[in-house]
């Protein structure tokens, strides 16, 4: 709870507030009451089951929705959004997707090109600006994707289970990526999962949500140095604690 | 202290090398048909094509099935080629038609794009009026024939509407489908990076439809020519001069077979050439960008 202790002494110093954040749809709540703070430079997990509206609360982080009661509070601006599919324009090539970006954000030309060369490079994809997207593999086009997110130059990256899709191999080395250029960049991530073994792989915090509607259950720190592993005991360790809490949480479904 | 740091810096290249290895193994390979081949492939089977027809034609007249009257030989038809060239005829001929038909395709795409945008976007219109721009497809445009003389006259402007109520519809439907099939992902993307309402348009929607949109104007072209045609063959007058309709009409009329055989496969020909240098290049083009254009060929 030291965090709490650091909003009380630099106002604003979070990144996302999620202040008593309810959601339904017609009759149907899907999240409930969900109380969340983002700091500057952390990385969250949210964890849980299908229909635990994770990406529907990323989606109101985002500001693509709104939330039925509660306020959320991004004071550096609109936060970038990552999806499970890359969701690339393939009519543009790589860079020119970044620069899409740029270009919405008011840069001029010249200097929009040396940024998406210079973001390319961050995510060891030098060389790929021409590429075509159906020219890139799964694991290049989430990077991409990254890149292009990285480009809102904002302070906060949304992430809705990005490496969902990708073979174990790739998904290793994005995990790895997504650390170096989280510690390198500084920003913060809200990155939303149903892999518990990812979710502590990567994050500093793991919040679990239950399923229909979606509460906070429970919130662990990650206390394992960086860079870890997925096959670290430490990993290991806690996901078996983890997984636990969330199958008795599943189970909870299966009484009727 | 100095040794972390050296191991994390073997962990960094470690990680980028692994990566440009998943990178090199993982990336679509791309193969480029040797010329040799797109000759084998592409242009040998319609050319074989063709020379079976021309065979098979000669071979029907060699067996006397029906009267010379009838069915002409190709020699006689080549002749008739030949004569309308001689006479210095068979160019003006052709671009009289492919002149009408390209600007009466110009203004159904200025027509039918605006068109076919509102109906698209627009609830309202669309319910009102998309059911019927689909029934207009189904339409044959040559219906529109007599309406038209008798609205505007035996001049170029009925020829030109007549074009366009062939070629609008294609061209509005194309742009409807394609801004219909665009995944609503690209649409949640925009707007996390800012594309709203007509920078939407500009840098999503359109881009988003064109592959639909060009093979709607594909189609349009190909209801322009067939509307164009059926106008010029019903409606001859020497005010309109002699386009390749007229002159298959006009073949007709003097009972000249191999005129009539001439005229059918010039339009024919016209058709397809323009099919050919004009709208499949651009389709091919942006398909290939996408990544949606399997070339053809032996399967394996």
């Amino acid at each position: 709870m030291a965090a709490t202790a650091l909003a009380k002494t630099v106002p604003l110093a979070y990144q996302a507030r999620i202040t008593h954040v309810s959601k339904s749809y017609g009759r149907q709540l899907v999240l409930d009451d969900i109380n969340l703070q983002v700091e500057p430079g952390q990385f969250v997990t949210l964890l849980g089951a299908s229909g635990c509206g994770k990406s529907t609360l990323l989606n109101l982080v985002a500001g693509l929705d709104r939330p039925t009661a509660g306020s959320i509070e991004t004071p550096h601006g609109r936060p970038a959004l990552m999806f499970q599919e890359h969701a690339l324009f393939p009519w543009l090539t790589a860079g020119k997707n970044i620069e899409l970006v740029l270009r919405l954000g008011g840069w001029d030309r010249a200097a929009r090109r040396q940024e998406a060369e210079r973001l390319l490079d961050l995510v060891r994809l030098k060389g790929a600006y021409g590429k075509r997207v159906h020219e890139l593999s799964g694991g290049m086009r989430q990077r991409v994707a990254l890149a292009r997110a990285l480009a809102q130059d904002c302070r906060l990256l949304l992430m809705d289970e990005p490496f969902a899709a990708l073979d174990a191999i790739t998904r290793d080395v994005l995990h790895e990526e997504l650390t170096r250029i989280w510690q390198q960049t500084g920003i913060s991530i809200l990155f939303v999962t149903h892999n518990v073994r990812e979710a502590i792989r990567l994050a500093q915090r793991v919040v679990l949500l239950s399923s229909r509607p979606g509460r906070v259950v429970r919130e662990w720190q990650v206390d394992i140095p960086q860079p870890r592993r997925i096959e670290d005991p430490g990993v290991a360790g806690l996901s078996t604690e983890i997984t636990e809490v969330l199958r008795d949480e599943i189970r909870r479904h299966g009484q009727h | 202290m100095a040794s972390t740091e050296s191991k994390g810096r073997t962990q960094a290249h470690d990680l980028a090398r692994l990566e440009a290895g998943l990178d090199a193994l993982e990336s679509p390979q791309r193969r480029r048909t040797p010329a040799r081949d797109v000759l084998l492939r592409k242009v040998l089977p319609p050319l074989l094509a063709v020379a079976l027809v021309l065979a098979g034609w000669q071979l029907l007249v060699w067996l006397r099935v029906t009267s010379d009257y009838k069915l002409p030989p190709p020699s006689a038809t080549w002749d008739s080629f030949r004569q309308l060239w001689l006479r210095g005829e068979l160019l003006d001929v052709i671009w009289t038609s492919v002149s009408r038909g390209l600007s009466g395709f110009l203004l159904a795409l200025a027509i039918g794009t605006p068109l076919g945008l509102v109906v698209a976007r627009v609830w309202f219109v669309r319910a009102a009026i998309r059911p019927i721009l689909a029934g207009l497809q189904s339409l044959p445009s040559v219906a529109w024939v007599p309406a038209a003389v008798l609205w505007l006259g035996l001049n170029d402007s009925m020829m030109y509407a007549v074009i366009l109520l062939g070629a609008v519809p294609s061209i509005a439907n194309g742009l409807i489908a394609g801004i219909e099939q665009i995944p609503p992902l690209y649409f949640r993307a925009g707007q996390t990076i800012g594309a709203t309402g007509l920078r939407s348009m500009r840098h999503i929607v359109l881009p988003a439809a064109l592959p639909s949109y060009v093979a709607g104007l594909k189609q349009g072209w190909a209801f322009s020519w067939r509307s164009l045609m059926a106008a010029e063959i019903i409606a001859s007058s020497p005010d309109l001069g002699l386009g390749l309709g007229q002159l298959l009409e006009n073949g007709r009329n003097n009972a000249d077979m191999p005129g009539v055989f001439l005229g059918i496969m010039l339009i024919l020909v016209v058709g397809i050439a323009i099919d050919l240098l004009v709208f499949s290049p651009v389709e091919r083009h942006i398909l290939r960008g996408r990544g949606l254009l399997i070339d053809a060929g032996p399967r394996s």
